[in-house]
Order: structure tokens, then C-alpha cells, then sequence
């Protein structure tokens, strides 16, 4: 049977040190057995290498930042997609999630599918409200407090004792030691994330993270659980093997279930001493180690695309176990003319 | 006790375990004494074995044996009997 061919766009082309999930996306979509791709990347800034890797993105428009408003995004999506005609977005940073999710109707009127998140769903797993998150749902999290002035800092963390988290309420956070070091980070992630800014509780013990893909009305179709072997300064995984843990999925399945979770998402959860998972952040959206979990056996994106468009998608019932991911870096020789053409106008 | 059934060694004395992710390297006299572990064999049997096969003494073997095994168990490689 020939393969349809879908025109997707997709975001976070940021294949850098601390990488955005769309060129794994892409990988994964490039490798889709029930369709073929054709790449349209949508771009922030001018030096995503993404751009540049024409053997995964056919075509790259720049698109305004959130902080731009929606309108000017929808402006923009409407002038691409009359150029190129997209089945399909997949957003992939945070910070634009809440603007794709608000045009969700107007994309659809377009002719352009997602499949995100509900806004429910994005608001009350934010990082500043995690504690109500975790009582609504019986699943355990590390005590946590939104503060909007330095001033608050000292109560907080001599309750929880040192040391704490100090995190941005998108990206960002620092393991602080004392009052110094928490107020250092509070300018420092504030002054790019703005407020207000999340005090954690610290938990000790082994991280682990979980892809998966939720239905939206309950289903878990898929799952990867993931231990971090290699951890870079900003404890980005740069290396992760595949993990089987029955309580890990469990837990997922259970957190798919009780939220009816529509969409990709990353769980980050500490195993403490007792052996007991505390759920530390739920991302909405695909992670950056994607890919390992196309290797392992299940492909989340192609899956996703099935489900934005309506379509019938089994849920994948088994992976590779120990299977490993190892990124790397590598130097891409570019054209002036290339980076001039994107930087003047918009697209390449 | 007796090596999780999950926990997989391979011959080059690789050890995964697949719950956590985490690999170690067995020496040749810890792979032995990982097989044995894993048929469920009393840690007096295994002693007598490795005492039969090298040229050691009952104290040196009882005191890296017990080491050897508190390790495992520190790694949680190890269940006693009747847990799962």
C-alpha cells in the first residue's frame, strides 16, 4: 500500500548543548513506517542548526517569539501555510505551547493539526502548581513554594533545610547550598524566565525520566522509561539507557489515566532511598532523548501525527531494554549565503 | 538469597540490571561466585567450592565472600529468599 505523504511542521531546531527536541523529532518522523515526511522547520533564531541540516528540514521559516503574541504568530502561520500547506505542527520548547494550544481552533480552520495538551492540562501541571497537581492526583511531589520576592527565600528554605532548589518557572533551575547562592540564583533564572520563581524541596536519590503518549482519553499508548548516564553541567542527559521498572510504568500509566493526558510529555521523577518515586516536573511536551525511545521500539512522534489526524493508533506494548543513547557533537561546515538568506529573509 | 532474576551477567562478567540501568564488571572469581548465586546455592556451599578450586584459606575466602555479597546487596543485585 503507498504511504501518504503528511507536510509537518515542527519547532526547536536548537540542536545545540542544551538541545530543543525537534531534529530527534524529525529523525523519528524521517523514519515513520505508516507515512512519508516532508520537513517544514520553524525557527526562533538564525544559527538553530536545524536550518541548516537539509537532510532533515526541507524548508525553515523563522516565526516570531511568545513573547510576540499569538496574533503575530497566527500572521505568520497563515503566510507559511499558503506556501506549504502543513498537515500537521508539532510545537516542541515550553514557552510556546500556551500560544499554539490558544490557536488550536484557528490552525485546525487552516487545515493544520496538533495534538497538545488541553489548557487545563497545561496549567495545572506548571511548575508553581505542583503541590495542588500532586494532591489532586495522589502522586507524590517534593514540597514546593512560588515566590515572588527574595525576601521569602530564607523561610522556605530553612523549613525544607538546605540544600534547595531554586527553579524558573519555564527552564532553568540550580541546586543552592545557602541564602547567597539561593539569591544569586533567583536574579539570575528571574532575570530570564521573569517570576515567579519555585523553591523546591530537595530530594535525594537516583533521577528518572519517562517519555510517553497519552490519547486523551486515558490511554497510555506509549511509555519509555530512561536512566541518565552521563549528565552535562546543566544536568542535561547527554548519554541514557532504556530501564524496565514496573512501578516506573505504572506510575505513568496511572498519571495518563487519572489527567486523560492528550499529547507527548516528559515525567522527571527521583527514586529516594526508600525506593519510592517523587514526581519532580512534568514536561508537556516531547524531550530532547526522543530518539531513544524511537530506537527502543516505540516512535512517539509518528504515533502523535496518527493521533492528531484522527486516525486509529494501537498502543505499543513492549521495548528494548538496555538500550543506550550517546549524543555528540559535530561541526557543520555553512554557506554565508545560507545564514544571510535565513537572517534577511525569514525563510531558507 | 540469591542474584535477581532480572539481573543479567553476561560471560565478560558484564552485569546489567535492567531496572535501574546500572552496569558493573565482574571479575572472573565474582562471575563464579554470581552463578552460583543465582541457582539459589547456600553461601557455606559456595565457600567449600571456591576452597576446593583455589589455593586459599576458609577465613580469607568467608571474609571476601560476605564483602562480595554486602556489595551486591548494595547495588540491590541480591534478594533474599521469599522476596521478590
Amino acid at each position: 500500500m503507498e504511504k501518504p505523504e503528511y507536510t509537518i511542521g515542527v519547532t526547536a531546531l536548537n540542536a545545540i548543548d542544551n538541545p530543543g527536541p525537534g531534529i530527534p523529532v524529525i529523525r523519528a518522523l524521517r523514519e515513520a513506517k505508516s507515512f512519508n515526511v516532508r520537513i517544514i522547520g520553524l525557527s526562533y533564531e538564525s544559527l538553530e542548526p536545524g536550518i541548516y541540516m537539509h537532510e532533515l528540514v526541507d524548508k525553515t521559516y523563522q516565526i516570531p517569539y511568545p513573547s510576540a503574541g499569538t496574533d503575530l504568530l497566527l500572521e505568520r502561520l497563515e503566510y507559511i501555510q499558503d506556501q506549504e500547506k502543513m498537515d500537521v505542527i508539532i510545537p516542541n520548547f515550553d514557552a510556546e505551547l500556551f500560544s499554539f494550544i490558544k490557536l488550536q481552533p484557528k490552525l485546525k480552520a487552516m487545515g493544520i493539526h496538533v495534538f497538545l495538551p488541553t489548557p487545563e492540562q497545561f496549567e495545572e501541571r506548571l511548575k508553581v502548581n505542583l503541590t495542588e497537581f500532586g494532591e489532586k492526583y495522589d502522586i507524590p511531589v517534593p514540597e514546593s513554594e512560588a515566590i515572588f520576592s527574595m525576601d521569602k527565600i530564607a523561610d522556605i528554605a530553612n523549613d525544607y533545610d538546605w540544600p534547595v532548589l531554586v527553579k524558573g518557572k519555564y527552564y532553568d533551575a540550580s541546586v543552592v547550598y545557602n541564602i547567597e547562592q539561593a539569591r544569586i540564583a533567583f536574579n539570575k533564572i528571574s532575570s530570564k524566565w521573569g517570576l515567579p520563581i519555585i523553591i523546591q524541596k530537595f530530594v535525594h536519590g537516583t533521577e528518572y525520566n519517562i517519555t510517553g503518549l497519552g490519547d486523551g482519553k486515558g490511554n497510555t499508548i506509549a511509555a519509555v522509561p530512561m536512566r541518565k548516564q552521563y549528565i552535562t553541567d546543566i544536568g542535561k542527559a547527554w548519554g541514557g539507557i532504556a530501564v524496565s521498572d514496573d512501578h516506573l510504568l505504572e506510575l505513568t500509566r496511572d498519571f495518563i489515566a487519572k489527567t486523560k493526558w492528550q499529547g507527548g510529555f516528559e515525567l522527571e521523577l527521583m527514586k529516594n532511598k526508600k525506593g519510592e518515586f517523587i514526581l519532580l516536573e512534568i514536561n508537556p511536551r516531547i524531550p530532547a532523548w526522543i530518539y531513544l525511545a524511537v530506537g527502543v521500539g516505540q516512535n512517539i512522534p509518528e504515533a502523535l501525527v496518527n493521533l492528531a489526524l484522527g486516525k486509529r493508533v494501537e498502543p505499543f506494548k513492549k521495548y528494548s531494554v538496555g538500550k543506550m543513547f550517546i549524543r555528540y557533537s559535530w561541526d557543520m561546515m555553512v554557506e554565508l549565503s545560507e545564514f544571510e538568506k535565513i537572517s534577511t529573509t525569514g525563510e531558507l | 538469597m540469591k542474584i535477581k532474576n532480572n539481573i543479567a551477567v553476561s560471560d565478560s562478567g558484564f552485569v546489567f540490571n535492567p531496572a535501574t540501568g546500572e552496569s558493573f564488571s565482574a571479575n572472573p572469581i565474582g562471575m563464579e561466585i554470581m552463578e552460583l548465586l543465582k541457582k539459589g546455592t547456600p553461601t557455606q556451599e559456595i565457600s567449600n567450592t571456591i576452597l576446593e578450586k583455589y589455593e586459599t584459606d576458609a577465613p580469607t575466602i568467608d571474609k571476601d565472600l560476605h564483602d562480595f555479597i554486602q556489595i551486591l546487596k548494595q547495588y540491590t543485585l541480591i534478594e533474599e529468599h521469599g522476596k521478590a
